[in-house]
């Protein structure tokens, strides 16, 4: 008897409409683990860094010595600018330039300077994987001097033998030098600031998403769809107003959400740094910008969804038409949060500009590093998008699609007469 | 002028020909009746005049206006009854019909519909009510109403009693009735050959797509020499 239950129940969920979307997702997610890459062995690659020693001294020869042994040394010369350019067009890490008196001060119990010039590639969490290795390079550098201090004959001020460097930092990221920070400091932040934009815009897209679909499926559980095919209303007024509507509802429950994930978030806000005090700031034309971004792509990602709602059968049926949207959406949430656009391969760049939600996500952290192509090319795009998925579901809207499940091949003519419908 | 006029109407779904080739008028202030067993092409046929889904071919005006190409206008002036409507059910039966009149006129128009809506559909206090707590037959004469109250030149209703006690069907005729009395034609379909009877003042008999016989419930049994519209059908199939 329960044999006989389980088999129709298997039979009833276990469907290539279902299956379908769990493949392809299950496809995307295994190439954006490939794409993203092995951790672990990035961590024990050699970084790719250069050197520009100066002082020639006892202990610079020791911070030589642990780099060309740990390190993989692109340029090992005396001129700054030379050593930045070479690391720039060798794809390197950073140049580390250890200047004329740096050993004269250690012996003065005056920690040595080195210099550290970033090349920050990408902003995502991922990106920040290298310098976190250079960092753990400058660590044995200052073991292997205070090894030294120790040896020497135990009168050097104990601070100085617990850090007996200190550095000097800039960042090049994206054609921006900033001064006093590090890579992983500025990704951090960067990282931190930018991750509520993306949950935020997953949220919305789910639940605004989640609310068209599912008044497509409910209007045919209903039977209120043929009425209201039937009243005196333009086809596209139907669906931007079951697109503004969804939005609302969308925009209040996202809101909701965010009220609570804020303050769990704030929880973990560790950094004192305001990025205003490096230049790196967004304007009154920024956020407006940010603003239209998210518009358009919230409209984008209801368009598809009324699209895909016209395929619902009922309510049950829209739920499973759904997770193709959730997935997209936590696609583009995972993909920004933890990669920069620039630092992914091209054929997922073209992937993840093709997600409309993509572009709100990646908004912020691209108007603060002054890509203004990016976000104006996004919005373009998204609203290229919306119009032609308002098209599709118009025309859906004018066939027997929607109540029948059929399509009666348009002649020319008829294809124009539906779009004015 | 002719409320509907319908010439070789043929609707393919695939390679399934829901009507093969139909024709029929509707007079303006006449109840027409579409009748025949489930599957015979009734509905389609009603779904087409009512501009929801597209003919293969022929041609079918309704008051002049020619569908597709002027489906518009069309939905301007019919109301459409589908055999298994529902109506919204977070909203109350009231706004309901609020929601509906405003698609058909502003202001002390779209009042005075409502009213006319809350008249026919008599269901007291409870128009305020959800219409989740609406029983079927509440539902259908809100649906009725809904139908009605926007004064429409043609009614398409299909299977209006369908699922009905006695009691309600009756009411829903008298509704029926009164509208036509105010000038609004009615094209309808049932396979309950007791109602079109005594409804109707003209039939047609659609079996397999095709209308197979047509005229008034006295022609067509003096017609099949039969005692009632249903012992008719049966000897017009055959």
């Amino acid at each position: 008897m329960i044999g006989n239950i389980v088999k129709k129940e298997f039979k009833e969920l276990f469907t290539i409409a279902t299956l379908i979307p769990i493949i392809v997702i299950a496809v995307v997610f295994g190439l954006v683990g490939q794409t993203i890459g092995n951790i672990g062995e990035r961590m024990e690659e050699k970084p790719v860094v250069g050197v520009v020693d100066m002082d020639d001294g006892d202990f610079s020869d020791i911070a030589m010595a642990v780099l060309m042994e740990r390190g993989e040394i692109i340029y090992d010369g005396n001129d700054t600018e030379e050593g930045l350019e070479e690391v720039r067009e060798g794809n390197g890490v950073a140049l580390l330039v250890i200047p004329v008196d740096f050993s004269q001060n250690i012996y003065t119990d005056n920690p040595g300077e080195i210099e550290v010039y970033w090349m920050m590639k990408g902003a995502g969490m991922m990106d920040s994987i290298s310098s976190g290795v250079v960092e753990g390079l400058i660590q044995a550098v200052n073991q292997g001097i205070s090894a030294k201090l120790i040896q020497e004959d135990g009168s050097f001020d104990p601070a100085l033998v617990l850090a007996p460097t200190k550095r000097v930092e800039t960042t090049f990221f994206k054609g921006k030098e900033i001064k006093g920070l590090s890579a992983s400091q500025l990704s951090n932040i960067l990282s931190s600031q930018s991750i509520v934009i993306p949950i935020v815009v997953m949220m919305l897209i789910i639940m605004a998403g989640a609310s068209v679909i599912s008044s497509m499926g409910m209007e045919k559980e209903n039977k209120t769809l043929e009425t209201l095919l039937t009243l005196p209303v333009k086809r596209s007024h139907i669906v931007i107003g079951k697109m503004v509507g969804s939005a609302l509802v969308g925009m209040i429950m996202a809101a909701i959400y965010m009220f609570g994930f804020s303050r769990y978030m704030s929880s973990f806000q560790i950094s004192n740094i305001n990025l205003a005090d490096f230049g790196l700031t967004l304007g009154m034309q920024d956020y407006l910008l940010i603003g239209v971004t998210l518009f358009t792509a919230l409209l984008a990602g209801l368009s598809l969804c009324i699209v895909l709602g016209t395929f619902a059968k009922n309510y049950r049926s829209a739920q499973t038409l759904i997770f193709p949207i959730t997935a997209l959406a936590m696609i583009s949430m995972f993909l920004t949060i933890f990669k920069d656009f620039d630092t992914i391969p091209a054929v997922l760049r073209i992937f993840v500009f093709a997600i409309p939600f993509s572009h709100p996500m990646m908004a912020m952290r691209a108007l603060m590093m002054d890509n203004y192509s990016l976000v104006i090319g996004g919005i373009a795009y998204t609203a290229v998008f919306m119009v032609i998925m308002i098209v599709v579901a118009v025309r859906i809207f004018n066939s027997d699609r929607l109540l029948t499940g059929t399509v009666q091949k348009p002649t020319r003519g008829k294809l124009l007469w539906g779009l004015r419908r | 002028m002719k409320a509907v006029e319908v010439r070789d109407l043929v609707k393919d779904y695939g390679n399934f020909r829901a009507i093969n080739g139909i024709s029929f008028e509707v007079n303006e202030g006449e109840v027409f009746g579409l009748i025949g067993p489930n599957g015979a092409g009734k509905t389609t046929a009603l779904r087409t005049i009512a501009t929801l889904i597209q003919i293969t071919s022929g041609s079918i005006n309704v008051f002049d206006y020619e569908l597709p190409g002027e489906a518009r206008e069309v939905r301007k002036i019919i109301s459409y009854l589908p055999e298994e409507a529902g109506a919204y059910k977070n909203l109350t039966g009231k706004d309901y019909l609020n929601f509906i009149a405003k698609f058909f006129g502003d202001g002390k128009k779209s009042r005075d519909m409502v009213r006319k809506g809350v008249e026919i559909a008599n269901l007291g206090e409870r128009i305020n009510d959800k219409v989740d707590t609406y029983s079927k037959g509440m539902t259908r004469r809100l649906l009725v109403g809904r139908a009605l109250m926007v004064n429409p030149r043609l009614a398409i209703l299909d299977e209006p009693t369908s699922g009905l006690d006695v009691v309600n069907a009756q009411e829903v005729r008298r509704i029926i009735n009164n509208a036509v009395e105010g000038g609004t034609a009615v094209l309808l379909s049932s396979h309950n050959m007791l109602e079109v009877e005594l409804l109707c003042h003209r039939i047609a008999l659609i079996n397999d797509g095709k209308i197979i016989a047509s005229g008034t419930a006295e022609e067509l049994k003096k017609e099949y020499h039969a005692g009632n519209i249903e012992e008719a059908f049966v000897k017009a199939i055959k």
